[in-house]
């Protein structure tokens, strides 16, 4: 058993003191549990994810997601955010997405995840901190300049976003239609290759409405649409929302292919636990405002911190 | 602490530093903070709007162009506005007609019902009626639309793909207004006199030929710029024109500016109806009373 701060990870330096404040937000309403029940409660919490992580899918043996580089440089940073409308809604918040990692940033409801996404996309600008993008400061930017480095990455809107007055190709040719000078076969061509990349059938889908699509398809078609031009970032807004498990399943480890064979780096808002776990290089945990853990899955689950074991605990 | 109000500060419209709050604030009692910062409100509120105007206007002449876009739009406001233009042209020149004999028959002048209708029909209700049925019709339609856009996150999607939403739905709307607005006008005052020539002929008894020669009399009569262009023309294309943005340009700001999901929509869409059409009213007036001022009627 390790103490009662949550171990960092490697890169995690910007998150120093935030395991503090875990501890010291622990309300009067928290149950008072003694060592002994505490050291119970953390071994059943651990045993609980292991065994839903052993019940997935045979092929996901080898698709686990890849562990951090302890030697690679931060693709997304978020460097001492802070972002306050009538009341704070991050403060001092600090994470770091390295290449070729999937750094899911869990948390209640409420707590400014989403507004975290909106951060990196600079959809927001932040009061305090700064964001960083390929070593790139974008909190200064202006809204042209944001636009064009918004094109480094690609996004997977809660519920897909597609343009509902496009068919699916179209809403995957957007972007390539918008911002390259590819010809009409070189476009069609490349949505055919994203649609089949994320197990839809091109043909009977590309000419197909968004409201003509389940959920599940249409969240798809919203992955394909971020990556078509091959963006090497990737932010997902609970990606697995709103959908039935083996649907859930399908875009987790769609997630982990994406990350697994385009080496693509990713941010996933999710307050799926098990999911999140499945896909995770590392997790940042947002509470009250503050990043509260940031590390791998298995130093979150090693963790004895209460808060951390309540959240796990609501498995 | 940054200013909230109708969520447009994503779309290039940042007004994060826009009228900070002064120092002395917190010390002045409460209810003169609710005026200070309900006036703030409608001060950043009409700057918003005028901002987005210009925007708009401003990325008509900057590329890429999404003439597609305006294109379709022409035909969603255009073409599928004949229908209700066209009715409400026929019947209001009827009517006019039709009430205007009443009265014109008293003084034994009904031969110049044509002159009345016309006269009513172009400079005045034929622009204004077009502009309230299109804020009723295609008004409404644009704020959903945009309102739903903005609801499930498609507006943010298109910031995402990096494309600035007002280049790519609030400019070709504002073009398509300014362009097919002035076009229903002219079809909605020509079927208006066509109406009255119905009513001349079968009611009054008016031959159609001397209801032409005074509808034209009534045009020539108002003046001319530039020697050839009826004054009548330059008052009734010139309503239309700013209506057309006006409608568009509110219609925009409402829908983009939606919060609070499918409840917000629809109030975006009442805003939009309501707004426009007050607007319309009030601006009409004052563009009646600038232009007969600037234009030399009856010279």
């Amino acid at each position: 058993m390790v103490d009662n701060a949550p171990p960092k990870a490697p890169d995690s330096r910007d998150s120093a003191g935030s395991a503090d404040d875990v501890g010291d937000r622990r309300g009067p309403d928290r149950r008072v549990d003694t060592p002994a029940s505490e050291g119970r409660k953390s071994a059943s919490v651990r045993q609980a994810i292991r065994s839903e992580l052993e019940q997935d899918e045979p092929e996901d043996a080898n698709a686990a997601a890849p562990r951090p580089r302890a030697d690679s440089t931060p693709v997304v940073e978020m460097d001492h955010v802070s972002l306050a409308f009538e009341q704070p809604i991050l403060e001092d918040v600090s994470l770091a997405a390295c290449e070729g990692e999937t750094v899911v940033l869990v948390g209640e409801s409420g707590t400014g995840k989403s507004t975290a996404l909106k951060l990196i996309l600079r959809l927001l600008v932040p009061d305090s901190g700064r964001v960083l993008i390929e070593g790139q400061d974008i909190t200064h930017l202006s809204f042209e300049e944001a636009l064009e480095a918004r094109q480094k990455m690609g996004m997977v809107f809660q519920g897909a976003a597609l343009f509902d007055s496009m068919t699916v190709f179209e809403n995957v040719a957007y972007p390539l239609r918008e911002h390259t000078k590819m010809s009409d076969d070189e476009i069609t061509d490349r949505v055919r290759e994203k649609l089949e990349f994320v197990d839809l059938e091109a043909d009977r889908v590309m000419q197909q409405m968004p409201a003509e699509l389940s959920g599940g398809m249409r969240k798809r078609v919203g992955v394909a649409r971020g990556m078509a031009n091959n963006p090497r970032i990737m932010l997902y807004d609970e990606p697995t929302s709103g959908l039935d498990p083996l649907t859930t399943g399908t875009i987790t480890r769609l997630i982990m292919k994406l990350q697994r064979e385009l080496g693509v780096t990713s941010v996933v808002v999710s307050h799926d636990i098990r999911a999140s776990f499945r896909m995770a290089s590392k997790i940042a945990l947002l509470h009250e405002k503050h990043i509260a853990f940031f590390g791998t899955p298995e130093e979150m689950t090693a963790s004895e911190d209460k808060y951390i074991q309540d959240f796990l605990g609501g498995l | 602490m940054a200013v909230s109000g109708t969520g447009l500060a994503f779309y290039g419209l940042d007004r994060r530093s826009a009228l900070p709050r002064p120092s002395i604030e917190p010390r002045l009692p409460s209810f003169l903070t609710r005026i200070n910062d309900a006036a703030k409100s409608k001060v950043l509120t009409i700057q918003d709007y005028f901002t987005l105007a210009g925007k708009s206007l401003r990325f008509i002449f900057a590329r890429p162009f999404y003439t597609q876009d305006v294109i379709q739009q022409m035909d969603e406001m255009g073409v599928k506005s004949l229908g209700i233009v066209l009715l409400t042209g026929l019947f209001t020149g009827m009517v006019l007609a039709l009430q205007s004999s009443v009265q014109l028959k008293t003084f034994g002048a009904t031969m110049y019902i044509g002159n009345l209708v016309s006269a009513s029909m172009i400079r005045e209700l034929g622009p204004v009626l077009a502009g309230l049925m299109v804020a009723g019709r295609v008004g409404s339609g644009i704020a959903a639309q945009l309102g739903s856009m903005r609801v499930t996150e498609q507006i943010d999607a298109l910031n995402t793909l990096g494309t600035d939403p007002i280049k790519k739905l609030v400019t070709p709307r504002v073009v398509a207004a300014l362009i097919m607005l002035p076009v229903l006008t002219v079809i909605n005052d020509f079927v208006g006199i066509i109406g009255g020539n119905i009513i001349a002929s079968l009611v009054v008894g008016l031959p159609s030929s001397q209801y032409w020669r005074t509808v034209w009399d009534q045009t020539a009569n108002g003046g001319f710029v530039l020697r050839y262009i009826p004054n009548d023309f330059i008052m009734g294309l010139f309503k239309p024109l700013v209506f057309g943005g006006l409608i568009s340009v509110t219609a925009c700001y409402f829908g983009l500016g939606t919060t609070g999901g499918t409840e917000g929509v629809g109030q975006a869409t009442t805003k939009t109806v309501v707004t426009s059409s007050i607007l319309i009213l009030i601006i009409d007036y004052f563009i009646t009373q600038l232009l007969l001022s600037v234009l030399n009627y009856g010279g």
